[in-house]
C-alpha cells in the first residue's frame, strides 16, 4: 500500500480567502502545419497568496506550456486564466517570468539588467532599487561585470534580482536551476527560499526533479505526460527549513515516486 | 499553402513596375526608361540574337574564372587552415592583398593579357581566389576539435583522417563560401567586361550608352544581370538543402 | 589543427616575414629574368610611393576616396540597418520585399555607372551613389538576418516587462542584433572599399581608383599603379581592423566567439 500523501488543504491555503490565481479547464492544443498536439487537457488549479507551488512532471509534458499560459504568453484553446481577479490577456509585470540563465540580457551589465524594468521609476529610486536587489541575491560588487563574467549560477541570481526588482506578485520559474550543476543547485534553493521568505511573493515553479518539489514546494502540483493532466496535488507540510533525510521528506517523496511509478532502487 | 508563396512578392513586383510605368509616363522628361521600353529592348536583343550571345559571353568567362580559382583556391586553402605555421606565414599577405579590388589590376591584366576574354577571366579568378581561399582556411579552422580527436581515436590517420572527417566536416562552409563567391564573380564579370572586353552584358550596358544613349538597352542589360545573378545563387543554395550537407546550417 | 606542437610566439612575426621575402624575391627575379620594361620592380614602387607622398598627391587622393566611402557607405548604414531590421521583424513584410532584393543585388554597382552618370553627372555624387548601392544590400541582408535571429526568449522578457512595440525594438532586439548587424557592417565597409576603387575609375578626377587608371593612362607609370595599388590594400586592411577593434566593445563583445 502506498504511503498516504494528504491532499487535504493546510493552513495557508485555508488562511486566503481568495486564491491569487485560478486556472479553470484550461486546455491547450497545439496546430502545426495540420497536426494538432493536444498538449493540456482541461487543467483546473488554485494558487494561493503568498504559496511556493511547484509543477512536476517529465521532459516534454506541457508542463513549461502550463507556465507560458498562465504568464499570457499563450492563449488557451479552451478556458481561461484569472489572476486576482482579472483574466489574462497577454504578459504582464506583475507576474514575471524567469528563464534558465539564457534569460539575461548579455548586452547589459548587472546593474543595466536588474534596473531593465525600472525605466518608469526616477533616477534614485532606481538606484536605490538596483543596490537593494543586487545585495538580496549575492551580488553585490559585480554591479559593473557583464553576464559572460558571470557564473551560470550568479547569472540565474541575476535573473531573479531583475525580476523581482519590477515588484511582481508573482514569479514564475521555468525549471531555472536546469543548466546548473547539482552542487549549485543545492545552493540556489536554498537561496531562492531565502529571497521567498523575505519577499513573500507568490511563486509558481516548474522542475521535472522530485527531490526539488519536495525540498521547494508547499503543494507539489504532479502532472502525466502529454496530454498533460493533473494526476496528483501533494501537500508538503514540512516547515522550512526541511530535512532531507527526515521520516516525512522520504515519505512524501517515496509517495511521488511510486505516484509517477518509479521505482526506489536503480 | 505553397502556391500561395509566390503570391505576395510577385504582387509587389508588379505594384512597383506599374508605379515605375506610371510616374514616368507623367513626366516629360525621362530620367529612366519605362518598363514598356526595357521590355521593348529586350525584345530587340533577343531577335538580333544578341542576347543570348552576350549572356553566353559572360557566363563563359565567369565559369572559367571562377572554376579555376575554385580548384586553386579551396585545397589551398584546405592545406593552408590545416597547418598552423602556413596559416601564420600566409594569412597576413592574403589580408594585405584581399581589399585590393580586381577592378584595381585592370591596367597590369590588360598589360599582360591585352583587352579580351583571357583579360576578363583573369580578372574573375583574381575576385574569386581570395574568398574561395579564406573560406578554405577558415573552414579547416572551425571545425570542432572533438570531429578530429573522434577520428583519432578511432584509429585514423592522415589520408583517412582527411577523407572521413576533414571533409564531410568542412563541406557545408564551403558551399556557402562558394556560393557568395559565385556572386562576386557575377558583380566582377559585368566590371571587367565593361572595361576590357567586346562582348558580354557588361559590354551591352556600356556599348548601349557610349553609341546612342540607348538607355532602354542599359537596363534592359541591368535586369537580365540582376535575373541571371539571381538565378545562380538559387542554384547554388539548391546545393545547400542536399542531407548530407544539411547538419551544417543552423535552422532558418 | 596538425599534431605538431604549440607555435611560438616568435612565429607570429617569422612565418609571414619569411613568406614575404619569398613574394618579393619572386617578384624581383620575375622581372630580371623577363626583361619586362614596363612591370616595375619592387623599389620602383617604394620610390614612386615616395614621389606621391611629397607631391602631396597620396594625401589628397586617400582623403578623397576615404571621404566618398564615409557618405556613400554613412547613408547606406543609416538607410539600410532601421530597414532590415524592420524586415527582420515583420516576417511578413520580408517575404514579399526580399525577393526583390534579391534580384536587385546581383547587378553590380558598375553596371549603374551609366545610370548614376546619367542622373549625377560625372562626379563626386556618382561615386558615392555607386557605393551606396553597392554596400546597401548586403546591410539591409544582414540587418534582416540579425532581427530574425535574436532569441525569442528576449523578446518575451522585453514584453514580460511592459515594453510596447516600439520600445521593444528599440531596448531589445537592436541591442541584441547589433554584434551581427556590426559583422555585416564591416564586410560591407569592404565592399563599399571595393567599390570606390572601381567608382573613381571611370566617374571622377581624383582618389586611389583614379590614381590606378591615371597612372597608366599618363605615361605608363606603372610603379605608381602598384604603388597605388598597394595603397588600396593597406588602408582596406586598415579599416578592416578598425571594425575588429570595434567588435571588443563589452557591449557586443559577447556576440562574437572567441578567436583563439
Amino acid at each position: 500500500m502506498a504511503t498516504q500523501v494528504t491532499v487535504a488543504s493546510t493552513e495557508r491555503v485555508a488562511n486566503a480567502t481568495q486564491a491569487k490565481v485560478r486556472v479553470e479547464g484550461v486546455e491547450v492544443i497545439f496546430d502545426r502545419d495540420g497536426k494538432r498536439t493536444e498538449v493540456l487537457d482541461n487543467i483546473n488549479l488554485e494558487v494561493a497568496e503568498g504559496e511556493f507551488l511547484c509543477v512536476l512532471g517529465p521532459s516534454g509534458c506541457g508542463k513549461s506550456t502550463l507556465l507560458n499560459t498562465i504568464a499570457g504568453f499563450l492563449s488557451p484553446t479552451a478556458g481561461r486564466v484569472v489572476i486576482g481577479g482579472e483574466v489574462v490577456s497577454g504578459p504582464d509585470p506583475r507576474r514575471i517570468f524567469v528563464f534558465q540563465e539564457r534569460g539575461v540580457f548579455p548586452w547589459l551589465t548587472v546593474e543595466g539588467n536588474i534596473g531593465f524594468g525600472l525605466f518608469k521609476l526616477p533616477g534614485e529610486e532606481r538606484e536605490r532599487r538596483i543596490k537593494y536587489y543586487a545585495h538580496l541575491v549575492g551580488l553585490e560588487g559585480f554591479e559593473k561585470a557583464y553576464p559572460q563574467e558571470l557564473s551560470g549560477g550568479m547569472k540565474q541570481r541575476l535573473e531573479v534580482a531583475r525580476a523581482l526588482a519590477v515588484n511582481p506578485d508573482m514569479l514564475l520559474l521555468d525549471e531555472p536551476f536546469g543548466a546548473l550543476d547539482s552542487i549549485t543547485r543545492l545552493t540556489m534553493r536554498r537561496e531562492l527560499l531565502r529571497i521567498w521568505h523575505a519577499e513573500k511573493k507568490t511563486i509558481i515553479f516548474v522542475t521535472h526533479d522530485i527531490e526539488e518539489a519536495v525540498q521547494l514546494a508547499d503543494r507539489v502540483v504532479v502532472m502525466s505526460a502529454r496530454p498533460a493532466r493533473i494526476q496528483q496535488i501533494v501537500e508538503i507540510d514540512i516547515p522550512h527549513p526541511r530535512d532531507i533525510s527526515s521520516t516525512r521528506y522520504l515519505e512524501l517523496r517515496d509517495g511521488i515516486f511510486e505516484q509517477i511509478g518509479i521505482a526506489h532502487k536503480i | 499553402m505553397k502556391w500561395k508563396q509566390p503570391l505576395g512578392p510577385a504582387a509587389f513586383i508588379a505594384f512597383l513596375l506599374v508605379w515605375w510605368q506610371v510616374e514616368l509616363s507623367r513626366q516629360a522628361v525621362h530620367p529612366l526608361p519605362t518598363p514598356l521600353q526595357v521590355l521593348a529592348g529586350l525584345t530587340e536583343l533577343i531577335a538580333k540574337g544578341l542576347l543570348l550571345k552576350y549572356v553566353v559571353a559572360s557566363l563563359f568567362r565567369v565559369t572559367w574564372g571562377y572554376v579555376t580559382a575554385a580548384l586553386l583556391a579551396i585545397p589551398l586553402g584546405l592545406a593552408i587552415g590545416w597547418y598552423k605555421r602556413s596559416e601564420m606565414a600566409f594569412n597576413p599577405w592574403i589580408q594585405v592583398f584581399r581589399p585590393i579590388s580586381p577592378l584595381a589590376w585592370i591596367p597590369i591584366s590588360i598589360l599582360w593579357f591585352g583587352v579580351g576574354d583571357i583579360s576578363a577571366i583573369f580578372l574573375i579568378f583574381l575576385a574569386t581566389f581570395f574568398p574561395l581561399l579564406v573560406t578554405g582556411i577558415n573552414a579547416v579552422s572551425n571545425i570542432p576539435e572533438v570531429y578530429v580527436n573522434a577520428g583519432r581515436n578511432f584509429g585514423l590517420r592522415n589520408a583517412r583522417l582527411v577523407y572521413h572527417v576533414l571533409y564531410p566536416a568542412v563541406v557545408p562552409q564551403l558551399i556557402v563560401g562558394m556560393r557568395i563567391a559565385l556572386g562576386i564573380a557575377w558583380l566582377v564579370v559585368v566590371a571587367a567586361e565593361m572595361i576590357a572586353a567586346n562582348s558580354g552584358l557588361g559590354f551591352l550596358i556600356v556599348d548601349a550608352r557610349n553609341a546612342g544613349n540607348r538607355y532602354d538597352l542599359v537596363v534592359a542589360g541591368m535586369v537580365m544581370i540582376g535575373v541571371i545573378g539571381f538565378l545562380l545563387d538559387i542554384g547554388m543554395r539548391s546545393f545547400e538543402t542536399i542531407p548530407s550537407v544539411r547538419w551544417g546550417y543552423s535552422e532558418d | 589543427m596538425s599534431a605538431l606542437s604549440q607555435p611560438g610566439k616568435w612565429e607570429k612575426f617569422f612565418w609571414p616575414l619569411l613568406t614575404g621575402s619569398v613574394l618579393l624575391a619572386i617578384w624581383y627575379y620575375a622581372v630580371v629574368v623577363t626583361k619586362t620594361t614596363v612591370f616595375p620592380m619592387p623599389v620602383s614602387v617604394v620610390k614612386g610611393t615616395v614621389e606621391l607622398a611629397r607631391k602631396g598627391v597620396l594625401l589628397n587622393y586617400i582623403g578623397d576616396s576615404l571621404h566618398r566611402v564615409a557618405v556613400g557607405y554613412g547613408l547606406a548604414a543609416v538607410l539600410g540597418i532601421p530597414l532590415g531590421l524592420m524586415l527582420g521583424w515583420y516576417p511578413a513584410a520580408s517575404r514579399v520585399v526580399n525577393p526583390v532584393i534579391q534580384m536587385v543585388r546581383p547587378i553590380s554597382p558598375i553596371a549603374w555607372i551609366p545610370l548614376s552618370i546619367l542622373w549625377f553627372g560625372v562626379g563626386d555624387s556618382a561615386a558615392m551613389y555607386l557605393i551606396f548601392v553597392g554596400s546597401f544590400f548586403p546591410i539591409v541582408v544582414a540587418s534582416t538576418n540579425a532581427a530574425r535571429n535574436v532569441p525569442s526568449i528576449y523578446r518575451r522578457a522585453g514584453r514580460n516587462f511592459g515594453l510596447n512595440r516600439a520600445s521593444l525594438l528599440a531596448k531589445v532586439v537592436f541591442p541584441a542584433a547589433l554584434p551581427q548587424i556590426i559583422i555585416g557592417l564591416r564586410i560591407s565597409l569592404g565592399i563599399a572599399w571595393l567599390v570606390v576603387v572601381a567608382a573613381e575609375m571611370v566617374a571622377v578626377n581624383s582618389g586611389l581608383g583614379y590614381l590606378v587608371m591615371d597612372s597608366r593612362n599618363s605615361g605608363k607609370r606603372y610603379d605608381l599603379v602598384v604603388a597605388a595599388m598597394l595603397m588600396i590594400g593597406v588602408i582596406g586592411l586598415g579599416l578592416d581592423f578598425g571594425f575588429r577593434w570595434l567588435e571588443k566593445i563589452r557591449s557586443v563583445r559577447w556576440g562574437f566567439r572567441q578567436e583563439s
